[in-house]
């Protein structure tokens, strides 16, 4: 989860400067998931430091002398059916005003592994990448379900981004911090009511008002004033800068946690997930296929598609233009908001900035379905998950979202429209 | 008394620090894309990427000298700059802001890749120490410290008066450029472009050839931005990524796009208001209501704000003429 790195606020567990260094890096266990609970040790320096990583699977001391030092991992705290492939302590060279990273790679093949007592690694690991084992299809099966249930989180946000884009034509860059929002909520009414069914329904119910009210207060009179479309985009970013640093000021920049109790796991067909993320499968599947047969069969569902189609000859024919348009917003966030809650289950905690991170997902997903059709948006996000999940297997694990993003720019090169978009819509 | 004495100390300080200068000169060349050109360009950080690591690596790790490395900065914007605008140029306008922010943010991922850390330094970067020297060396400044207005820096060192003093001879630099540019028939092609695609091309004129200039030269001046932001600090991927890219188009559109000193004036105005912001609440705001922390986070807060509120009532800024601005699609 490098990625989760990428905004300097997080970095603020550990700033190297003058007087400090940073000693971390991230524990995963063999199935790629960030490993949460683990206990380290330092030593060095004549002093002795402890530390949990946290949901992320990140670990990080600070050490305020440059020298050698020792980190060693906890065995009896490591995840059950997961061992150390090379070691359990590294020694580190740390130094003022820099970071130096260990990695402790797992795996869940005992003969593999290499024994808890191995010398300690020369070079300390550091900077090594951590990818890529060597193929095997065990592990490609379970990158492939992992790949799925990434895809059907991203569809439940890019189904109303593109919603949303197919009526009123707005590139909305908010959509992102929607989610978040929705997984920030989930964890609040968890600290509520102590259910997480109803914290979960609550979140939704109160993403799809925000949703309502986002639309009647700001998009609708925007609208209105006849805006352009750029400058709408331009006023989601402002939106979405407003929103994540709310969110910093409400929740801070740690990870947030919905559901604090550890997760029970589920093998099946070979495949180890958490329970919650076989709910979050199931449900997210048919919300999307709720939504999807409401725009084919309901009076309402065609009078989205009439919209995205010439809104001017809609609005001719009878049909309130604005009061789809806010329903469609108040669909389009309440999914969002349904997405920040399986996210935050399903990788056990969010931040500020979860759903900011996956927004050019999202717009990877609704781009190569082509912009604006809710069944390519489905098929694009599920192929911008796979790719997700399954270049982890061959590409370092930092690259993941760079992949589809390179997708993303490939296809706008050979296809702009997308893979179901109308040729009609460019230029 | 003292406060307002250092708040007026610390706002001259902000108004000719060289990140300012760096913040004017990747507004100068999105000024160049989006006020001039009417490009969407949503990756500037990209550009200033490009330029500061282009710059840094050949000098940390191949150990080329300044005037090479700065050579090989501008090539690499130019390059960047073909090749995201050449399939995305003759597409609508938000296709360019997609492409340009994804393009942007895989190049920040790969920077930081673990894998690359001998060359890019990884998600830490390159500390200044390894290439600063080879600019530092230029300096013909003597030894020693400088005190005007009440601010001392080194004459050459880290955070020096010779930083600034190329800082801002290349912003002068480059609003001369950009002037020189706008005024000539080349520049009345670019806004053509932006007033009416049609009309230009019905004259002969290759649209889409113009457009791609543009985005070269607008993106080598968001090398120099890079370059020079790098200059007095260290290398970091993570300070050149959307965020910044925001605070550009933010800048942009407060001086007013499509001016020429709307850049200049935009980045003095939007570092100095949020110094005021953070200065005055940590001085008159008790800390046990708003800690530091959570005053720059509601200065963050504000800038949202101010960004819609600018894009809806006032989105020519402050020095720009409403109907220079056009927001293509």
């Amino acid at each position: 989860m490098g990625v989760f790195t990428a905004s300097p606020a997080h970095a603020a567990e550990c700033a190297p400067d003058a007087t400090t260094g940073c000693v971390q890096g991230v524990i995963k266990t063999s199935a790629g998931e960030p490993a949460a609970g683990i206990k380290l040790t330092l030593k060095g320096a004549g002093e002795t430091q402890t530390a949990e990583t946290d949901a992320e699977g990140r670990w990080v001391f600070s050490v305020t002398e440059a020298g050698k030092y020792t980190v060693s991992v906890d065995e009896a705290s490591l995840p059950k059916g997961q061992f150390f492939k090379s070691a359990d302590s590294r020694e580190i060279e740390a130094q003022l005003n820099n970071q130096a990273s260990a990695l402790f790679p797992l795996t869940d093949n005992e003969a593999e592994a290499s024994g808890g007592d191995a010398a300690a690694a020369g070079n300390g690991g550091s900077g090594s990448s951590s990818s890529a084992d060597s193929f095997s299809w065990p592990r490609f099966w379970q990158q492939f379900v992992s790949g799925l249930r990434m895809g059907l989180l991203i569809s439940l946000a890019s189904l109303g981004l593109s919603l949303i884009f197919g009526t009123t034509g707005l590139s909305n860059f908010a959509h992102g911090e929607m989610v978040t929002l929705g997984g920030l909520l989930a964890a609040v009414f968890m600290g509520i009511t102590g259910n997480l069914w109803l914290a979960g329904l609550l979140a939704v119910v109160v993403s799809a008002a925000f949703g309502w009210a986002q639309d009647k207060i700001l998009w609708k009179p925007l609208r209105k004033r006849r805006l352009s479309l750029m400058q709408l985009m331009i006023v989601s970013i402002g939106l979405s800068i407003t929103m994540q640093y709310l969110f910093q000021f409400f929740w801070g920049s740690g990870v947030i946690r919905i559901d604090k109790s550890t997760p029970a796991t589920w093998t099946v067909f070979g495949v180890t997930l958490t329970v919650q993320s076989y709910i979050a499968m199931g449900v997210s599947l048919l919300a999307i296929i709720a939504v999807g047969l409401g725009l084919m069969y309901t009076r309402f569902g065609r009078a989205t598609r009439a919209i995205s189609d010439n809104p001017a000859l809609a609005r001719a024919s009878g049909i309130d233009v604005d009061r789809v348009i806010n329903i469609v917003w108040i669909i389009g966030a309440g999914l969002a908001g349904l997405a920040g809650v399986f996210l935050g289950l399903v990788f056990n905690g969010l931040n500020w900035f979860t759903g900011g991170q996956l927004l050019l997902m999202f717009f990877a997903a609704v781009t190569l379905g082509g912009l604006g059709t809710a069944f390519g948006a489905f098929i694009g996000s599920m192929l911008i998950g796979m790719m997700v999940e399954l270049t982890n297997i061959w590409l370092p694990g930092d690259l993941k979202y760079a992949t589809a993003l390179v997708l993303l720019i490939l296809v706008l090169l050979v296809r702009p429209q997308g893979i179901f978009g109308r040729k009609e819509r460019i230029g | 008394m003292n406060f307002w004495f250092e708040l007026l100390q610390s706002i001259l300080q902000i108004a000719i620090s060289p990140t300012t200068a760096a913040f004017v000169l990747a507004a100068i060349g999105l000024n160049v894309h989006f006020g001039f050109t009417g490009l969407m360009n949503m990756g500037q950080a990209g550009f200033m990427l490009v330029g500061a690591y282009g710059f840094g690596v050949s000098v940390s790790y191949f150990g080329l000298g300044f005037w090479t490395s700065i050579l090989i900065a501008i090539g690499a914007a130019v390059i960047f700059a073909i090749i995201l605008g050449i399939p995305t140029l003759k597409l609508r306008g938000d296709y360019l802001a997609i492409v340009t922010i994804a393009a942007a943010e895989v190049l920040r991922m790969v920077v930081k890749l673990a894998v690359l850390q001998d060359v890019t330094g990884g998600p830490s970067g390159i500390p200044g120490n390894k290439y600063r020297p080879v600019f530092t060396e230029l300096s013909p400044l003597p030894d020693g410290k400088t005190t005007i207005l009440g601010l001392t820096y080194a004459n050459t060192g880290v955070d020096d008066w010779w930083t600034r003093i190329v800082a801002w001879g290349i912003v002068a630099l480059f609003i001369l450029i950009t002037w020189l540019l706008i005024r000539s028939p080349w520049g009345r092609v670019l806004k053509g472009i932006r007033e009416d695609e049609d009309a230009v091309r019905s004259l002969g004129k290759s649209s889409y050839a113009y457009k791609l200039q543009a985005l070269i030269l607008g993106g080598i001046m968001g090398a120099f931005g890079g370059i020079v932001m790098a200059l007095p600090a260290a290398m970091q991927p993570d300070s050149m990524g959307r965020p910044m890219t925001f605070n550009l188009w933010m800048i942009v559109l407060l001086g007013g796009a499509a001016t020429i000193f709307g850049p200049l004036l935009g980045s003095i105005l939007f570092f100095v208001v949020r110094l005021l912001l953070t200065s005055l609440a940590g001085e008159f705001i008790p800390s046990s209501l708003l800690n530091t922390q959570q005053t720059e986070q509601l200065a963050w807060v504000l800038i949202g704000l101010a960004l819609i509120l600018l894009v809806v009532f006032r989105p020519q800024g402050v020095l720009g003429n409403k109907k220079e601005l056009s927001f293509n699609v």
